[in-house]
């Protein structure tokens, strides 16, 4: 049942994936690679990692894609205006792609059947980032509330 | 404890599941996913029904009129005859809208409603998606809702449409963080993000009467004013339906649509509503836990959907009540009170786990809370009760 799951899964994901790099409409394609992350967040559950899973969702779903389409929205102002076919992205996706295929090939990894792991609980990704991870997530943490307060110190109004 | 009565549609489900029983697994395990979505909807568009034509009952004697009571006996058929209505109208869709985005955001926002009810337990057993990260999978996929709002006003093509979603999305994406940051201390203490646990936490009683409900917490009891008023925000409703505005924007982000797509909408915003107030019930209320243990006899669901009717007519009272606030009082309260007081929250949960859980946790946490809320109050205090009104236009 799992691998007919993971071909029906691979299938919407590469559609949405294909129509988010083919698709005229800006918009279209932003909103098509929303649906290509659920594809790849339904990847993650099948594999039992529902918490990488749900992140993803949360995460690129609820920010970054509408940020993406906020983005487009309040710079472009010919959203709908055909652009015609951009040769240089095809050359760096096939380089982007090659290049990881090559890493990956190149990995000792490939050749090792997995071994039985434990599924991955939410309890244990805690307490893992609570105690040997626990200084990348403070700095994280320091990053971001940086990031909040700056963002806060552009919109400021500014006194006249 | 009447057995039999409280797992009455456990059982009704293993005796269709076992016709099934010579047939492979998956079949079995697709008919049990399939029992619980169509329970599910059932029962939830059943209440939307009902909700829809009581909220008017109710509006109506806050104001003193009948509403609804031609249709059927009190009015109670109106959801019906609503329904056909809306079906039956003309559906319009504006030459200059993005047909397919225009189409799928009112499904998005409705798929989005219904996937967040299905992870709160309505009874002993009754979880239909008992998933480990059920809180966050329930923020996971709410959170798409936004992304759903977008659609509408952006597909509409209609500048009111837009400016209902821009707005729609400030206030949900501000009320967003005090509405998690709420949960975390109930996810803190209870050490685990699967609802059926949280409930499970819930259960005792303390001396043998209070029951040990979060909400009986000073933490706890903060935590669910800020969580309500936070759904309150999530859900569009009044007071805080500021994405709607007949005189400003129309409807908001729902102005291009008519008929059924409409009647979705409002149906999602309904929806969403009941899943607020299920999730406040299941982190809060105790969730199916009985409040007196003499009452236990009563079963479990009941007690759920009791608590959800309680909270869902607080929601109509306040929409009867209160008048409208504007944006960016809205916003101020969201960034310099409901925040600070969400931390505080989680910090006052902290001292309570760490004083005991007793008497002493109780009232070092209600401490803690009372230092910072008497300090908000007093920063936030501008002393400008009455200054005159300054008008401020976009530049």
């Amino acid at each position: 049942m799992s691998s007919a799951a993971f071909v029906i899964i691979a299938i919407f994901t590469l559609a949405a994936a294909l129509a988010a790099a083919t698709l005229q409409k800006l918009m279209h394609a932003a909103l098509s690679f929303a649906v290509a992350l659920v594809g790849l967040a339904a990847f993650f559950f099948l594999l039992g990692a529902e918490f990488v899973g749900l992140a993803l969702v949360f995460i690129y779903i609820g920010a970054v894609a509408v940020l993406i389409v906020f983005t487009i929205l309040l710079t472009r102002r010919d959203v709908g205006k055909n652009r015609g076919f951009n040769w240089a992205g095809v050359l760096i996706a096939l380089a982007v792609f090659g290049g990881l295929t090559w890493s990956i090939l190149k990995t000792q990894s490939l050749s090792i059947l997995a071994p039985h792991i434990r599924a991955l609980t939410v309890k244990r990704i805690g307490e893992a980032l609570m105690t040997g991870y626990v200084w990348p997530l403070q700095c994280v943490g320091v990053l971001l509330t940086a990031a909040l307060i700056g963002a806060l110190i552009l919109v400021m109004e500014e006194k006249r | 404890m009447s057995k039999p009565i409280d797992q009455v549609f456990i059982n009704a489900k293993q005796w269709l599941l076992s016709w099934l029983a010579g047939s492979p697994a998956w079949v079995i395990q697709v008919t049990s996913i399939l029992i619980n979505i169509f329970m599910l909807l059932g029962v939830f568009l059943t209440l939307f029904a009902l909700i829809s034509v009581l909220e008017r009952k109710i509006l109506a004697r806050m104001q003193n009129r009948y509403g609804p009571n031609r249709v059927g006996p009190f009015g109670l058929f109106q959801p019906i005859a609503d329904g056909i209505k809306m079906l039956i109208k003309e559906d319009i869709v504006p030459a200059r809208a993005d047909k397919l985005v225009h189409f799928l955001a009112p499904v998005l926002l409705a798929a989005v409603a219904i996937l967040t009810l299905g992870v709160i337990p309505y009874g002993r057993n009754m979880t239909p998606f008992a998933i480990d990260g059920g809180i966050l999978f329930f923020f996971a996929v709410g959170s798409a809702t936004e992304l759903a709002v977008f659609m509408a006003g952006w597909a509409s093509n209609n500048k009111f449409s837009m400016l209902g979603a821009m707005r729609a999305i400030a206030q949900m994406f501000s009320y967003e963080l005090p509405l998690i940051i709420t949960v975390l201390p109930v996810v803190m203490v209870v050490g685990s993000l699967m609802p059926d646990r949280i409930v499970a936490a819930q259960a005792e009683y303390t001396f043998g009467i209070v029951p040990r409900w979060f909400v009986f917490t000073p933490w706890g009891f903060t935590a669910f004013i800020l969580f309500f008023v936070s759904g309150l925000v999530e859900s569009n409703r009044t007071p805080f339906d500021v994405p709607e505005g007949e005189s400003e924007i129309v409807a908001g982000h729902m102005t291009e649509y008519s008929g059924f797509k409409y009647a979705t909408f409002f149906m999602a915003e309904y929806l969403g509503m009941f899943a607020v107030s299920g999730l406040a019930v299941t982190l809060f209320l105790g969730g199916w836990h009985a409040p007196v243990r003499l009452l236990e006899i009563v079963p479990s669901y009941v007690w759920f959907f009791l608590k959800l009717s309680a909270l869902l007519f607080v929601y109509i009272w306040l929409r009867g009540t209160l008048p409208r606030t504007r944006i960016d009082q809205m916003m101020n309260i969201a960034w310099k009170f409901m925040l600070p007081m969400a931390f505080t929250c989680f910090i006052a949960a902290a001292v309570w786990h760490y004083t005991g859980r007793g008497l002493r946790g109780w009232l070092w946490s209600l401490f803690v809370i009372v230092i910072v809320y008497s300090a908000l109050s007093i920063v936030l205090d501008t002393r400008r009760k009455f200054a005159p009104r300054v008008y401020r236009f976009a530049e």
